[in-house]
């Protein structure tokens, strides 16, 4: 099981410039869930809330009213029912990348044989077996990135909760993995909510995009290609992708006005 | 200038145009020794042998001082309380800065006591730690980790701080207790930090045990300088000081070797290991 469920969540928080307070309103009223199974993409603009709602769902933010609900309980605080792929990896340095995956399985309470077989196992699903014993300085930014997805995953949450996992990759990187987390997501069938300001990222992955202004939905809309997407670079051609990224890049520029 | 023109349009040939390696750094730390020994060396000699000295003088008091066996007693004497002191001021000060960086109560109501302390005239307050702990061992223990405590502290509670918050999250995210995270995240990310305060307080600690023993009972490396001033052997005073000198860097050496054994990745990243 893996559902997440967004019911009317706010955040407000008070930032201080120049001794002048201001209020900022992070998310405002945000509802959507994510189906069991789905893959959920979170688009909008820098500073529109999609970080923090899913720093709230994580439980490493609080929101100011509402709830969050995974497979019906209402989160408070982090929980190894979620995993979480942060931006840039953050692998612990000192730590090889065996011992990264093993690091949340060990908070999990794993210990002995079958925590080295774990870690073994999905270090091999994203495909690094061959350098588990290298530190994250020696590993490249895919490959960190890939650390940090089997981190998240070996301690099967029903959630992976990802935060721009792609952004900082250069575009063949980025390509490589978004196939690859298709290919996991296949194997898996893992719910993923994530974040992304890459249209063609959002179209090519999710099931549905939740397209997010000042701290609303502002849009939900479901992806029409069917799984399973081997090749994307056949999904690029289609009709569906063309006509879908044109739909989500509309509703991000929404409210300028085209003037004909 | 032509003779240099030459030489360069000489050795541009073949031979020399390949990599061009940059000298080693243990030679060039040994030219630069041996210059300053030559230089003092010259001027040394110049003045009174009361009011300085010169190498080849403390090389044949040195010899006096080994072949009598007074310098191995002093030596001795002088190294019980320091290692001791400064033990004491690894192993309290370590957990202390951790504690103050890592937890918000601590640092409030513990930080202002370290931020003084490090500033804190310790030889004027020696006569009253001879008061409390008598004029023997225990006190010059005390003196050696009150000076070596400060450093160890504070670079350890500033390199708690400067743990990135985000590695922090990845351990909050993975729902680790905060003992754990202060054990696996926080600790070895502030080693660093922790190993340049171990570092400092080395310098610190080698004057606290010369302070000790000189105002205290007069005993150890302290007391061969004392003996010496008093008998106008100047050459004589400079030994126990050039040993208290190699005795720093041989620590700092050796405090370097444990900081690449326990925190390996830490020169790997920073590109020093290929020295």
């Amino acid at each position: 099981m893996g559902e997440v469920s967004f019911v009317e969540v706010s955040k407000r928080f008070t930032l201080r410039v120049d001794n002048e307070v201001h209020h900022v309103q992070a998310l405002d009223r945000v509802s959507f869930s994510v189906r069991d199974g789905e893959i959920v993409a979170l688009i909008g603009p820098s500073g529109c809330g999609k970080t923090t709602a899913l720093r709230v769902a994580m439980g490493l933010d609080s929101s100011t009213s509402g709830r969050v609900t995974v497979d019906g309980r209402e989160i408070k605080g982090c929980g190894h029912d979620r995993g979480m792929v942060f931006q840039h990896a953050e692998l612990l340095p000192w730590l090889s990348a065996m011992q990264n995956v093993m690091f949340g399985l060990e908070m999990k309470g794993m210990r002995g044989e079958p925590l080295r077989v774990t870690a073994e196992k999905y270090l091999e699903l994203v495909g690094l077996s061959g350098s588990k014993n290298r530190r994250p300085h020696q590993l490249s930014g895919g490959m960190k990135q890939r650390v940090g997805i089997a981190r998240a995953l070996a301690i099967d949450p029903s959630v992976l909760l990802m935060d721009e996992p792609f952004g900082a990759l250069d575009a063949q990187t980025r390509e490589s993995l978004q196939a690859e987390l298709l290919d996991i997501h296949a194997r898996t069938k893992k719910t993923i909510l994530f974040v992304t300001h890459d249209l063609d990222e959002a179209v090519l992955i999710a099931d549905r995009i939740v397209v997010m202004k000042e701290g609303r939905v502002a849009e939900v809309m479901t992806v029409p290609l069917t799984r399973p997407r081997p090749d994307l670079s056949i999904v690029r051609g289609l009709p569906e992708f063309a006509g879908t990224r044109y739909k989500v890049w509309r509703a991000l520029h929404d409210d300028e006005k085209t003037v004909h | 200038m032509v003779d240099i023109a030459d030489k360069h349009s000489d050795t541009a040939a073949p031979q020399e145009a390949p990599e061009r390696r940059p000298l080693p750094r243990w030679m060039i730390t040994c030219a630069s020794i041996v210059a300053v020994l030559i230089f003092w060396e010259i001027v040394g000699r110049q003045i009174n042998p009361v009011f300085g000295s010169y190498p080849a003088a403390i090389a044949v008091a040195f010899w006096e001082l080994l072949v009598t066996g007074q310098l191995w007693a002093a030596l001795f004497e002088s190294l019980q309380p320091f290692l001791l002191g400064y033990g004491l001021a690894i192993v309290i000060g370590v957990p202390l800065g951790l504690l103050i960086g890592g937890f918000r109560v601590a640092e409030a109501a513990l930080g202002i006591y370290v931020t003084a302390g490090y500033a804190m005239p310790l030889v004027a307050l020696v006569p009253l730690l001879i008061l409390w702990l008598g004029l023997g061992f225990a006190v010059k223990v005390a003196v050696v980790f009150l000076m070596a405590l400060f450093p160890i502290t504070i670079n350890t509670w500033l390199g708690v701080t400067a743990v990135p918050k985000t590695l922090i999250e990845v351990g909050k995210s993975f729902v680790a207790p905060d003992l754990v995270i202060l054990r696996r995240i926080v600790l070895p990310a502030t080693l660093p930090y922790i190993m340049a305060g171990v570092r400092l307080a080395v310098g610190r600690a080698v004057v606290a045990m010369v302070i000790a023993e000189f105002f205290t009972t007069i005993s150890g490396l302290g007391a061969v300088i004392i003996n010496s001033a008093n008998n106008f052997d100047t050459a004589a005073m400079f030994v126990p000081i050039i040993i208290l000198m190699l005795m720093a860097i041989g620590l700092n050496w050796l405090i370097g070797w444990v900081e690449r054994k326990v925190a390996p990745w830490q020169a790997e990243i920073s590109g020093r290991d290929r020295e």
